[in-house]
């Protein structure tokens, strides 16, 4: 049936009438597509302008544009609501768990891709397994056994935990970018005389640099955002992260809406940043094994 | 390259292949250097913590002191201890709720993104990187965004509503038992919708366009190549996208918590698995880790069971279609 009306379509009269439904097409679609954007953006365009207006005028109006380029509301939130503090917190315990995680991962990873032993899919299965698991269910075992350690309210063990978790996906992206790397090369510095250690870290790990890239960012920003694990783990707001911190600073500041939303920006800014200037390695983390996004 | 090589068997039966799998293994103490140190982190911080679950369920506790072995009294406690036994089952049915809004809203929004922004290759790229911007935001961070958006005073939602004459619309929205579920299933679908398109997108690129132009130069329509050509061979992608959504909705914390408390206010109507864990843990009774621990499992059992056999069915849907 609907055959029909194409290949009719396809010849004489109708074809102009069929390409102009066509243009309504593109034009329904852009619509569609702008409008959602405009859902995405908006209340991050709002966030933004509202940090620049002061709460009376929120109040008053809260949609609205700022009078003057005023910054306060991000001096309070940085001092006032200890956002400088919550901050370093995130950033040392996010960048150490990355490294770490990432390094152990490598390690692995370069054996794993490119040998077989005894074992060795095994281990490749058990550290996949990892990607799979529901693991803030083991937060009481957890719990206990950093407690055994004296590592309760400590950001060590917060980073233990977190490299803990980047093991997975670390490992299977890794392993399976080591194992595309051509033989010659290790073998060229073999007879040259290195060691393993020397192969892996002068002429393996450099070939796989976009890897590392893309496994670093894309465990930097889960880890970065995760409430659960420093809610449990961590007691003295002193050590808080910026999610922790979140929970008591809208308590604390709730009539104070312009500082909110400063907090709300400081909170997420280091993650836009990322995004623009790794785009690529994000999309290529969030759908790492389908194919090219 | 001539390199003469210590020929072993086992590279003289292989035909010389680029990649570097297969040459014989380095000593084990080499193996063990470089496997070990990943090996024991991620065994003592995650997989041993996973396993303890199973037996710590079996336990009583008093505070941290693990005490007796009690069998299975600990799940039997949670299905009839108050409010326990009220609260568990009403957090698993909103679990539900919660995935099944997830997959008909975010999910089939994400495909027809993924769908449009395929044909018309205009602005692809950057359509893709605004409606994924919302995933960067801590779950957290966009709960208390969307709360303040919310809020039936001073938020803007409601103000815009007004200012474009459907007062009657404006309530409080988060408020409001009857509509602070589906306000944050919305909300989460706003964070999340890139999620699947990029997944979507993936799948889409590694089917030929060649297939499809030949099924419209046989006539077919573009509501016909979606239906069947482009369906049916995204099943894969279905399926996992499927099954990530279920094990994330399942898991869901913070984004809750930020828009309805540790409670899931207003009056239990947002309450949810991942909080009422969370309360039994740490805000439990003098024997919450015995608990918590049967709760885990039950969870984990339920979550990782249904993935495996969502992943099964999948796989045959797609021997079956393709």
């Amino acid at each position: 049936m609907t055959t029909n009306t194409i290949n009719y379509g396809a010849a004489g009269a109708s074809t102009r009438s069929r390409r102009r439904r066509l243009r309504l097409a593109d034009a329904g679609i852009a619509v569609l597509l702008w409008g959602y954007a405009a859902i995405v953006l908006g209340p991050l365009l709002l966030v933004l302008l509202n940090t620049m207006r002061t709460s009376q005028e929120i109040f008053r109006d809260p949609v609205g544009l700022p009078t003057s380029l005023n910054f306060d509301s991000y001096v309070r939130a940085w001092k006032e609501a200890s956002f400088s503090t919550y901050f370093f917190n995130s950033l040392f315990i996010t960048v150490a768990s990355v490294l770490l995680a990432t390094a152990v991962s490598a390690l692995a990873a370069y054996v794993l891709g490119r040998y077989t032993f005894t074992g060795s899919r095994f281990l490749s299965a058990f550290f996949l397994a990892g990607l799979m698991l529901p693991f803030r269910l083991a937060i009481v075992p957890l719990f206990l056994l950093l407690n055994d350690l004296g590592l309760i309210d400590s950001r060590l063990g917060l980073i233990l935990v977190y490299a803990a978790t980047g093991i997975p996906f670390s490992v299977f992206i890794l392993s399976s970018f080591f194992r595309q790397l051509p033989r010659e090369l290790s073998e060229a510095a073999r007879i040259d005389g290195a060691g393993e250690f020397t192969i892996f870290s002068r002429v393996m790990l450099p070939l796989v640099r976009p890897a590392l890239a893309t496994v670093m960012i894309f465990q930097f920003v889960p880890l970065w955002n995760d409430f659960f694990f420093p809610l449990v783990l961590l007691r003295s707001t002193e050590k808080w992260t910026l999610p922790v911190g979140m929970t008591r600073f809208f308590g604390e500041f709730q009539n104070d809406w312009s500082t909110l939303f400063a907090g709300l920006v400081i909170t997420t800014l280091p993650l836009i940043l990322l995004f623009l200037v790794a785009t690529k390695q994000i999309i290529a983390g969030l759908t790492a094994g389908i194919g090219k996004g | 390259m001539a390199v003469i090589r210590p020929s072993t068997t086992e590279q003289q039966a292989r035909p010389k292949s680029r990649k570097g799998v297969g040459r014989a293994a380095p000593a084990w103490p080499t193996l063990v250097a470089f496997l070990l140190p990943a090996f024991l982190l991620y065994t003592i911080f995650m997989i041993w913590p996973l396993v303890q679950s199973m037996i710590f369920s079996m336990f009583e506790f008093s505070g941290l002191k693990r005490g007796d072995f009690v069998g299975l009294a600990n799940f039997r406690e949670l299905f009839t201890r108050v409010p326990l036994n009220e609260q568990l089952p009403r957090a698993f049915l909103h679990n539900v709720y919660f995935f099944i809004g997830t997959m008909a809203i975010q999910n089939t929004l994400g495909l027809l993104f993924a769908v449009l922004l395929h044909r018309s290759r205009f602005g692809k790229r950057f359509f893709q990187i605004v409606y994924t911007v919302p995933y960067l935001i801590s779950p957290l961070v966009v709960g208390y965004l969307w709360s303040l958006m919310l809020n039936p005073l001073f938020g803007p939602i409601n103000q815009i509503l007004k200012a474009v004459g459907l007062d009657s619309l404006a309530r409080p929205w988060l408020g409001d038992p009857s509509t602070a579920f589906p306000v944050i299933i919305l909300v989460n679908a706003w964070q999340w919708v890139g999620f699947p398109m990029l997944l979507f997108s993936a799948g889409l690129a590694t089917i030929g366009d060649d297939i499809r132009e030949a099924a419209k130069i046989d006539g077919a329509s573009a509501w016909q190549v979606f239906w069947r050509i482009d369906l049916p061979l995204l099943t894969p992608v279905i399926g996992i996208v499927t099954v990530l959504t279920f094990i994330g909705n399942f898991n869901v914390f913070g984004i809750v918590w930020a828009l309805g408390g540790v409670f899931g206010g207003p009056v239990g109507s947002t309450d949810v698995l991942g909080l009422v864990f969370y309360r039994t843990a740490f805000r439990g009774g003098v024997d919450a880790f015995g608990l918590a621990s049967a709760l885990a499992v039950l969870m984990f059992v339920f979550i990782f069971g249904v993935s495996i056999l969502a992943l099964a069915w999948f796989r045959r849907l797609e021997e079956r279609l393709i």
